[in-house]
Formats: structure tokens, sequence, C-alpha cells
């Protein structure tokens, strides 16, 4: 990989590869010395114009445990507070020639203008409601783990707020790459038109739940709620909260966390030994670590010691609006 | 006689404002002339004098008088001069990316000899002053005949009517909100019944933004798979359909701006065949792009109403053909670089057309066989009729408006640069088919490509 920056740009075997990887830092990890050399003597930088946790602090520690010199850099209290274009943001930063840059942006395809105008590998850190890549592969990771076997032919069910949803949309493009049936449901308001050209079913109700191998519960997000796209929270648990009574023995839960317990999730299933959503925050750093691996050191199109591009010079992502 | 008839608009059509210039005095020889509205179609020469086109003959047959200019046309068509119903000139306001000379200049080298200005300037045009000072400065720079449109209401806020009747005494062509719906039924339907004393046609941006809300593109596959928020067809075609009842009850006469959608095409023939007093425009964009072409997130391609998908496309070619959609507009919308070089959903919508509309529908749809030659031509420069202007002719006798167009020459857009001051061209980088030679607009020369030739020693 030269970038990461949608689920849409990987082949199943780029897939593998980074989770494989992703299973040697996991070795790593469980180390009382959780670094390796890789990286030493190389710059990633955070660009992250949304306030994030758990995504900035696992690229953080990724990076750490990589060796990498870090710069996080903030919208808030930075020149981008001071009206600073993206453009100039970007081009001020690539002058310390950063190997990587990892950016989350409220706006989609702010990655892929990045890579535009810098030389650095990009990583889609979250763009607007589009895409997070890494949380994807993450999720793939944490499946692949407990499932103990290739995701063929499971059965995952993406449940809640799919419109306003980056990981849903990441989700349906990697779970369906790696050959599992993908339905997506939730309340109507909240089911983008047309979603079903990714590949995925939609259903309105709960009611086929019981077919899935894997419940994906996404985060609903309070900040959505105005208007009328819920009537009420307490429409929304009675409709979609997934408690003891709809998780069955055999299915698995995720959820990308942070979860509104009571909401989308009722306490009981949380705290479920099918829920696996503790792993997945912990398989956040090795699966940013095998990320930045690949980009920087040792994927098929990794970016030189440089941080130059090794491949040849990439083309514009698109003919510019000159 | 019907109460149509008895009143097609009230007051005289406003004349067109271009700066002074000396009359063309010229013989085009040898050309093929395209005249559709004329019957005119073959090879011919045409002499214009005075500004005038003084004849018409068979080629070889007109001698030039001493004085004349002589054009060998031969390989080239002649057209009457397009005529553009929607332009941003952004001036006043943005001069930073269109003034009147830019933008004029921009529509004489894609052929055209007349064009609308839009009022969403800052200040916008909703009073008499404001109108005048913009009619002066045409006068003074305009390279093409240009018009100017006022606003329906104060600010463009959608309350309050402007002086509809004095802003047609200073010269407004007719008026629109455009870049804004009128979103209240019961101001449209105050505007059309005023439009009885001060006459000029209504233009309307129509969008219902209840639905189309905070839309970037289209609503359907791509922005599903974008996570971008869609701008619904409804929203275009059912504010279309209830304008279209308003003017219908009150029998005003309205003009529907960049229609985009096949719901809009339907609701567009519905009010035509009530006898609904209403014309229809289409962009060049929508009728060559389709919301595939969002997929690259490119900010060029963000426009408002935005690209649909390619049955839209087709139903809209279709639409043009038969005449359900009257003419062609640009809606050429500058922007300057740094707005356009953001994400997707903060970039502003928008883009040029002047300089490409031909070419593009010339390559798109002539060439692979969706519309004859004669159609695009006749299209091309039906909007001033819609406008209550005389389109431009050939015929002896006419304002000389014309222009020479090579239908064999290839070019890469933005590869010569552009003559508008912005170049947020949805085109930028294609290969197009066909190229504007020459235009004469209102009877003088106002556009000449410039050729240069180096000979190797």
């Amino acid at each position: 990989m030269r970038h990461l920056l949608s689920i849409a740009d990987l082949r199943r075997d780029d897939i593998e590869r980074v989770l494989d990887r992703a299973e040697s830092f996991a070795e790593v990890s469980g180390r009382e010395i959780k670094k390796v050399p890789t990286l030493r003597g190389r710059t990633i930088i955070n660009l992250f114009y949304e306030s994030s946790t758990r995504t900035s602090s696992s690229f953080e520690l990724a990076a750490k445990r990589l060796s990498a010199d870090l710069l996080n850099v903030k919208a808030q209290g930075s020149a981008v507070d001071k009206g600073e274009s993206l453009k100039d943001t970007v081009h001020t930063l690539s002058a310390y020639d950063p190997a990587a840059i990892v950016i989350r942006s409220p706006h989609a395809g702010a990655a892929e203008l990045v890579a535009r105008w810098s030389p650095a590998a990009v990583v889609n850190a979250g763009d607007g409601k589009r895409e997070h890549p890494t949380q994807a592969l993450l999720d793939l990771f944490t499946l692949r783990r407990r499932a103990g076997r290739p995701l063929d032919g499971l059965n995952v069910w993406i449940v809640g707020d799919v419109l306003h949803s980056r990981v849903a949309r990441s989700g349906i493009l990697a779970f369906s790459r790696m050959g599992c049936d993908v339905t997506v449901c939730g309340p109507p308001t909240l089911i983008p038109r047309a979603i079903e050209s990714l590949g995925c079913r939609v259903r309105y109700s709960l009611d086929d739940l019981a077919e899935a191998d894997v419940i994906y519960a996404l985060r609903m997000q309070h900040e959505r709620m105005g208007g009328s796209l819920v009537p009420s929270l307490r429409e929304y648990a009675a409709r979609y909260q997934i408690d003891a009574r709809r998780l069955g023995a055999n299915q698995l839960l995720m959820h990308p966390g942070p979860v509104n317990r009571g909401v989308e999730l009722d306490a009981a299933v949380i705290d479920s030994p099918q829920a696996l959503i503790s792993e997945q925050v912990e398989s956040g750093v090795v699966v940013r670590m095998a990320v930045l691996y690949d980009l920087l050191a040792g994927g098929p199109d990794a970016h030189d010691r440089t941080g130059r591009s090794s491949g040849a010079r990439r083309a514009p992502v698109a003919p510019q609006p000159a | 006689m019907s109460a149509a008839e008895a009143r097609p608009s009230a007051g005289a059509a406003p004349a067109l404002d271009q700066r002074p210039t000396p009359p063309a005095q010229a013989l085009i020889r040898g050309a093929h002339l395209l005249d559709p509205r004329g019957g005119l179609d073959g090879p011919g020469d045409v002499l214009v004098r005075d500004g005038r086109v003084a004849e018409v003959g068979a080629p070889g047959t007109l001698d030039a008088p001493a004085g004349c200019e002589v054009v060998e046309a031969e390989g080239l068509h002649a057209f009457p001069g397009f005529f553009d119903p929607h332009v941003h000139l952004r001036t006043p306001g943005r001069e930073d990316e269109e003034d009147v000379a830019s933008g004029t200049r921009a529509a004489a080298a894609g052929g055209y000899c007349g064009i609308v200005a839009m009022p969403n300037t800052d200040p916008v045009v909703d009073s008499a002053p404001v109108l005048r000072s913009l009619r002066d400065r045409a006068r003074a720079e305009a390279h093409v005949g240009t018009a100017f449109l006022a606003c329906v209401t104060r600010g463009q806020r959608g309350e309050e009517l402007t002086e509809m009747a004095e802003l047609r005494d200073a010269g407004a062509l007719g008026f629109t909100d455009d870049g804004l719906p009128v979103e209240r039924a019961g101001v449209l339907r105050q505007a059309l019944q005023y439009q009885r004393l001060a006459g000029g046609v209504l233009c309307l941006h129509e969008e219902d933004r209840s639905l189309s809300g905070a839309g970037v593109m289209h609503e359907g596959a791509v922005s599903a798979g974008l996570g971008l928020a869609g701008i619904p067809s409804v929203s275009e075609s059912t504010a279309i359909a209830r304008d279209a009842a308003i003017a219908g009850y009150e029998d005003g006469r309205v003009h529907v701006q960049h229609v985009s959608a096949r719901e809009s095409v339907l609701a567009v023939e519905q009010a035509k065949r009530a006898g609904v007093r209403l014309t229809t425009e289409v962009t060049p964009h929508h009728l060559t792009l389709t919301d595939e072409c969002v997929r690259s997130l490119d900010t060029g391609y963000k426009m408002n109403p935005p690209l649909r998908e390619e049955a839209d496309r087709l139903a809209l070619v279709e639409a043009l053909r038969s005449g359900t959609i009257d003419c062609v507009g640009t809606d050429h919308a500058p922007h300057a670089r740094e707005e356009k070089e953001q994400p997707f959903e903060v970039a502003p919508m928008g883009v040029i057309g002047l300089e490409t509309a031909f070419a593009s529908l010339y390559t798109e749809l002539v060439q692979p066989g969706l519309l004859e030659l004669a159609t695009l031509v006749e299209r091309m420069s039906a909007g001033a009729r819609v406008l209550d202007l005389t389109p431009p002719a050939l015929s002896p006798g006419s304002p000389a408006d014309l222009c020479l167009v090579d239908l064999d020459a290839t070019w890469e857009v933005g590869e010569p640069g552009y003559e508008s001051r912005s170049a947020n061209s949805c085109f930028a980088g294609r290969e197009l088919t066909g190229r504007v030679r020459m235009t004469v607009a209102g009877g003088a020369v106002a556009y000449r490509e410039r050729t240069f030739a180096i000979e190797a020693v």
C-alpha cells in the first residue's frame, strides 16, 4: 500500500497481509518491552481535525512502538484555528519531511487531498461520514482471532445509524471483501438510499437477527438526534437495542466505541462473553502498527526511508480543478 | 385571442448592453452556413456591412467591397451566435472571480453573442441604482450583448418583492432569485401577479430546501458510498410542479432554470401540456456528466443542482431534442481557486461553462449521434427567444451575430488557459472537438482565435 485512504482500494490479499503483520506485532505486545526499532528516525504526523480518543491514542502508541518520531497536531489551538487552509497546513507539515501523515477530518475526501498535496504516505483515520478504514481492519483482525478461521460465509449484521457512520461504510466494504454476507439494519431514516449498491442487504427491523453470526452495533450519536431522524431515544432503544434477549449464545457482538449504555447496547451484553468490544480496542494498536509498517517499511509499495514514495511518482488522485 | 397572447409581457424588452466598437465590415467566404430557424443549411458567403448581415449568397458569388475584410472560412461552419440565459458575472462584489469584461470575453470565446447575468451578486441587484451602474459598466466593457436580471425579492430574502416595475424601467430583462428558490408559494404568487404590471420573465431556481437540506451531491448510490449528504431529485421536480401550478393559476410567464432530473422533465412536460407558459433550460454539464464523476471527490464536479444519474442525463438529452427543454444555459459560475481547493463538502457549488459549452455538447452529444447538429445549434441560441429577445439569425437585415466554428479541431480544455478569470471547469483536461474560431456579436468582431505559427528555420 502507498496510502490507506479507503477500504475500496484494498484487495483481499492486501488486507490479509496487514492482518498477518498485526498478528506478529500482537506477539511483540505481549512482551515487557513492547517496542521495535523499525521506524527509528522517521517522522509520523497525527493531524486531527476532530476530537478523538481511541483512534488518536492508538495511532500514537503504534508510532511509538515502531520507534518513530511522532508529532500530534490538533485543529484546536493550531494555525487551523487562525483560518489556515488544509492545503497550507499540509504544505507546512510536509516541510518537516514526514514519512506518514495520519489525518482525521470532518470532511469526506480530506485524506485524498492530503495525499495529493504531500509526498508522505497518508492514512485516513476517518473522513467525515465516509470511511474509517483502520477501524474496519481492526474489526476484521479481532473477529478473525476470535473466530479462529477465515471469515468467509459469516453473516454480519451492522445495526444502527448507518447514514452518519463512516465505521459502517468501511465495515460493509471490508466484511464483504473477506467473504462475509453483510446486512445493514436500522430505522429507515438512518439508512441511506441505495446503500445496497455497496453490496449489502437492508433490513428495518431486528426480526431476523437470529440469522446473524456477528452483530455489529453502531454508536447512536446524540448529536444526530435533533430533527426527526428518530422520534426518541426511547423508541430507538425499544426497536434496535441489542440486549440479552436479542443476543444469541452463539452470536458475537462488536461495537466501535464509545458505547452509549442503555441506547444501542444494554449493559448486560457489553460484559457478556460474546462481546468483542474490549478486544477491538486492544487490536487498535497492533493493527495500526501493521498499517504503518506496511506503508513505510514492509509492504510491496512501501515508501522508502526518505519519506518519499519508493514507487513511481504518484499520479494525482483526480483531475485537479485548476 | 387568449389572455396569454393579449399580454405577452408588459413593457418593451430592453436592448442588450455592449461596449462601443466599430461595426464589422467582413465577407465570410465559403463557410457551411447552418441557421436551423432560418432554414439555412449549406455552403455560402455572408457579407457583413456596418454591423448587419447585408447579403447571403452561394459560395464564391459575393465580392468584398473596398475596406472590407475577407475571412476565408472554407471548412468552417457559420452558426447564429449563441445566447446564454444563465451567467454569473460575479460583479459587483467578486471581481476577483469574474468581471463584466472577462466574463463576456469568455462568452465571445465560446461563440456567444449575448448573455444574461444573474443578480445574486454582492450587493444583490434588487434596486434600480445597482442595476444602472451595472448597465453602465456593460456599456463600457462588455464584449458581447449583456442583459441583466434583477431579484424577485429584496435582498434575495424571499420575503418582499423588489420594485419590479422600476427595475424594468431601468432595464431589467426579467427577475430571478437564482441561487435560491422563491421558497414561499405566496411570494411567488404575488410576483406573478405583479408581473402583469412590470412584465419580464420570472426565472426560477427550483429547489425545495426542506428536501435538499445540507446536500452536496445527487442522492443515490454514489452519495451512499461516499457518505455525502444527498440532494434528492424530488427536491427539484416537486418545486417545479408547485411553481408551474401557481404560474398556471395566475397565467404568469416563468422560465425554469437548470433542469437536472428526469422527474423534473416529467413535471415540465406536464406543465407544458396543461398550457402553462413555461420554458426551461439545461446546462452542458448536466447533459454530458453524471454523479459517477463525483466518486473522485473532485470539487470541479460540485454544483447545484448536482450531476445526476445516467438515466437523468439521457432524459435531459431527449427533452432537449424534443423541445421539452427549450434551450441550453451554462450556469457559468466562476469560483476562486482556493475556494475550490477544499474538501468536497466545504467547497462552493458551481463551474464555469461559457468557453466549453458548444464543444462539450458537440463532442458528447452530436458526435455519438444522440443529437442532430442543427438541433444543438438551435438550442444554443434559443435562450434569446425564451427571454423575449429576437434570436440571432444569418439572414439579410439581421444584426451580425454569428460564430465561425471548426468542427474538426480538437483541443484540450484549459490547455490554452481560459478567457474567464476563473478556471473551475468540469471539463478541464478533456479533449473536446469543435473550436470557435471567430465570434461577431452585436455587429462587431468580439473574438478571434489567436493562432501562432512557428516555422522551423
